[in-house]
């Protein structure tokens, strides 16, 4: 069971009217490595990997969703003011025949999010190696991002996220350190 | 010392429908452990690594692990 705080996790703030930006963020709201993949790909390994590391998945599956909101505002402010003339300049025209202005689960190349974006092989140290990957492509597909983007208050908002993606990284890395510890001898602290 | 088998007890409610699988296992080959390879590590006759898939005991991890005595 989940509880809402009817806030972002990060403020979110775009300078102006953008929707070839949009185009772009796209990719980590419905992309192989966006945060819709990232959140269902740990909150369904949960229940198939050691207890020690169930809460680990939980909490950063959460999270992942707190960044999905983050991306959705985002593409949703870069393209609420924009006319049709101007998502069709913007390599959006494909988009405005299919969905209007709403959002939707694909990535920046128009390609709808699969259930192929994630896996789940129930051997806990293929799984915590397949999110530490994830989390390293999030990263790398934030620093693209970034590079493209000259919007600072977006940046800002993007850079924050990028942060994260580095602390997760971290702690899967620590918890296939916790299943590497040998369990027929004593701890000693 | 090394084991290739680790386990943990899994959560069981008594409102579970079957009787529950108490221990699960899973395991860790040795190559999570090794990190960069030193040079000059023992090897295995040539015949047998060609069997085996792998020149350096170290890096040998048969599956199924076989289970020792002492472990559940």
């Amino acid at each position: 069971m989940w509880t809402y705080e009817k806030k972002l996790q990060y403020p979110v703030k775009v300078s102006e009217c953008n929707p070839r930006l949009a185009k772009f963020l796209i990719e980590q709201y419905g992309g192989a490595d966006g945060e819709l993949s990232a959140a269902l790909r740990y909150l369904n390994q949960r229940y198939s990997i050691p207890d020690k590391v169930i809460g680990l998945l939980t909490d950063i599956g959460t999270e992942e969703f707190a960044h999905l909101e983050m991306i959705a505002a985002m593409v949703y402010k870069l393209t609420k003011d924009a006319t049709p003339e101007q998502l069709k300049e913007a390599g959006l025209g494909a988009h405005y025949a299919n969905h209007d202005k709403a959002l939707f689960y694909h990535n920046a190349a128009g390609a709808p999010w699969t259930a192929t974006y994630i896996q789940a092989k129930g051997d806990p140290i293929a799984d915590l190696y397949e999110d530490i990957a994830a989390e390293e492509k999030a990263r790398a597909t934030y620093q693209w991002i970034i590079n493209m983007s000259d919007d600072p208050c977006l940046n800002d908002s993007l850079k924050f996220l990028r942060e994260r993606e580095i602390v997760h990284s971290q702690r899967f890395r620590e918890a296939v350190e916790i299943l590497k510890q040998e369990q027929n001898k004593k701890q000693f602290y | 010392m090394y084991t290739p088998i680790k386990w943990y007890h899994p959560y069981a409610s008594t409102a579970d429908p079957c009787p529950p699988i108490e221990w699960k296992y899973y395991q860790t080959p040795p190559n999570l452990y090794l990190g960069f390879q030193p040079t000059g590590l023992p090897q295995f006759p040539l015949k047998e690594a060609l069997y085996k898939g792998t020149l350096w005991p170290v890096l040998f991890d048969p599956y199924p692990a076989p289970i020792r005595g002492d472990e559940h």
